[in-house]
């Protein structure tokens, strides 16, 4: 009686056997780099990958690398959680990474100092009434902004029944373009400080945890990550069940909308300027560390927990890269790999017999 | 309070040029099992669909417990008293049992709108019970639906019907995939639910199990209803002659 127990109905059960979450895979994957990059380290190197071997410190880890890691990828993993909700609830979403540039841009142009040493900005966007605001007010105009684009893509995707990969991949082209014509192309840069404290130092990983706390009880305690995940897993029966499909569309793309502005402005307050070329390629890595994570791009199948779990492996490979010496192409070769790896495995998980 | 519990007028459904569902006139009493039989294709899921609020009808009336209703959605179906499990069933793979059990009608703990906190223990609860009452057996409820034999999903999606009080019930085609003692099971909810008092259409392709259980037989051909027959004025040769089309309304309406 030890082993197996009787669930409803009296069928044997047996609790151990459970199907093992596959976060746990991730994880397992995790440390397996880790751990690759640390003998490839002490054998090639000399050096240790995670710990400290520097004597002037005295910390067992490797800290500074440990931050690094995080920190490289705390701004895209803002994203993708946006991202990942949206796949979970059977879409995709191309756009953020557009939606980052011009976010940054407009955002930016409301977040300037009217003084730079003595002398008027030279980058100002805006005359001086526009100047020094504060800083609610180009966080607010910023969030709108995502929310806006976020909005667009969600009413093309429910009510037009557009495919999530063409609407997005419009509004990827249109912001931009948006962004490049916001400024002439000009860069946009001397924030106020309150502007720029936003994204100081460890700050985007601070709300990059935060959200990532947020996010994952949204996803697993709340109606709404419920809906995503019926949504995802079959639209039709949520649909029959009464579930608002569409309404929770609009919702779940206006959401990771939002969310792209947020990592627009960590973004541009911690590089203390905006260009029309950020964020290109960030809706890519979004969406591939939600892969990496274990999100199913079928829908359905994935969590917030597997999303970070697949940004600290993309950060680690970045560091690891680095710390190897290796050239910066060979990164996004590997990357490439891993994200194609990462599918194969998703459908090889699918359609083992008895298996999710 | 009226006798009949249902009843369609002119009940009619086009999808574009296909005639699905032409101007059925259908009744049902309460505490009465009705069977609707006919050929693949011949509008059951389609006149189903229209009752139940998954699809608005291109025209005609639909009474429901004495009141008319045009149901927007299934939501507004349920709350009026109709519980279906559809011939798709409806369920979501990749969730448990007990999130399928109340899909689209979650109890909450907290009222945050669409953010609304589950109440994730009194879900489960409640589970166990309704899986009780049908008698159902699943040996993990924490399983996604996923994992389950085509009779377990059956189950399930049967079991959704019971953990609610309802009007009226209706099955598209529930033992379509099940093995002989699913079957019973499944007849033997339906046989309690016909004690409760609670009526019921079922669709059904199986001649046997129709006599077995209902009161009353309506055949659909080709989108009509082309007869409605007593149980015990019929037998099961006079059925499929109507499902064949060998005879036709025009027979059962000269021989009403
Ligand atoms: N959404 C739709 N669009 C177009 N045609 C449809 C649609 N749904 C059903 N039909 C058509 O309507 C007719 C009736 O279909 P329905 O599903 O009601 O049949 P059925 O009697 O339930 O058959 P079965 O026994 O196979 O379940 C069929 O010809 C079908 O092709
Ligand atoms: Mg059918």
């Amino acid at each position: 009686m030890a082993k197996t127990s009787h669930g409803v109905g009296g069928l044997a059960y047996d609790a151990k056997k459970r199907t093992r979450p596959p976060e746990l895979n991730v994880l397992a994957a995790l440390v397996l780099i880790i751990l690759a990059f640390e003998v490839l380290g002490r054998l090639f190197l000399g050096d240790s990958f995670l710990f400290n071997t520097r004597d002037n410190v005295n910390t067992l880890f490797n800290e500074q690398r440990l931050q690094i890691i995080i920190l490289q990828v705390a701004i895209v993993g803002i994203i993708a959680l946006g991202v990942t909700q949206v796949i979970i609830s059977g879409g995709i979403d191309l756009s953020s990474g557009s939606i980052v540039g011009l976010t940054a841009m407009v955002t930016m142009s409301f977040a300037q100092v009217a003084m730079v040493n003595g002398n008027p900005n030279p980058k100002a966007i805006f005359g001086p009434g526009w100047m020094d605001l504060p800083v609610i007010v180009p966080v607010a105009v910023g969030l709108s902004l995502g929310l806006a684009a976020g909005l667009i893509n969600g009413l093309l995707i429910a009510y037009t029944r557009i495919p999530p990969f063409i609407a997005t991949l419009g509004m990827m082209v249109a912001a931009r373009g948006a962004a490049k014509w916001w400024s002439k192309g000009n860069p946009i840069s001397f924030p106020t400080d309150a502007y720029a404290a936003i994204g100081k130092g460890m700050m985007p990983v601070v709300i990059f945890v935060c959200l990532a706390v947020l996010f994952h009880l949204i996803m697993t305690q709340t109606k709404y990550g419920r809906h995503c995940y019926a949504i995802g897993s079959n639209e039709a029966a949520a649909r029959m069940s009464g579930i608002n499909v569409t309404g929770h569309k609009v919702l779940v793309y206006t959401i990771a909308g939002a969310l792209a502005a947020l990592a627009a402005i960590v973004l541009s307050s911690k590089n203390l300027t905006a260009q029309a070329g950020m964020g290109v390629m960030y809706e890519l890595d979004a969406i591939a560390m939600a892969v990496i994570g274990g999100i199913s791009l079928q829908g359905g199948r994935g969590s917030i927990i597997g999303t970070c779990l697949g940004a600290l492996i993309f950060g680690v490979i970045i560091s690891g890269f680095t710390f190897l010496k290796l050239d910066a192409y060979y990164q996004e070769m590997v990357k490439g790999v891993i994200i194609v790896g990462a599918v194969v495995l998703d459908q090889w998980r699918q359609n083992m017999p008895g298996r999710g | 309070m009226t006798d009949v519990i249902l009843e369609t007028r002119g009940l009619t459904k086009h999808y574009g040029g296909v005639h699905a569902l032409t101007e059925a006139n259908f009744t049902l009493r309460r505490g009465e099992h009705v069977a609707i039989m006919g050929d693949n294709g011949a509008g059951k899921s389609t006149f189903v669909r229209q009752i139940t609020g998954v699809e608005m009808p291109t025209r005609g009336q639909i009474l429901f417990d004495g009141v008319e209703h045009s149901f927007t959605s299934p939501i507004e179906a349920r709350e009026a008293g109709i519980e279906t499990v559809f011939q798709t069933l409806a369920l979501a793979d990749d969730l448990d049992v007990p999130s399928n059990l109340f899909l689209g009608r979650e109890k909450i703990r907290f009222n945050l709108g669409p953010f609304s906190i589950l109440d994730k223990r009194a879900m489960r609860e409640a589970t166990l019970a309704a899986l009780q009452k049908t008698g159902v057996k699943i040996p993990n409820l924490m399983n996604t639906i996923r994992n389950m034999s085509g009779g377990q999903r059956q189950c399930v999606a049967i079991a959704r019907t019971a953990a609610f009080r309802s009007k009226l019930v209706i099955m598209d085609e529930p033992t379509a995939a099940l093995g002989v003692q699913e079957t019973a099971q499944v007849e033997n909810i339906i046989r309690t639910l016909k004690q409760a008092g609670e009526p019921l259409i079922l669709v059904s392709h199986n001649m046997r199990q129709v006599f077995d259980l209902v009161d009353r037989i309506v055949v659909f051909r080709r989108g009509r209803i082309v007869a409605d027959l007593r149980k015990q004025d019929t037998d099961g040769q006079d059925v499929v002659a109507y499902i064949t089309g060998a005879k036709t309304g025009a027979d059962f309406q000269g021989a009403a």
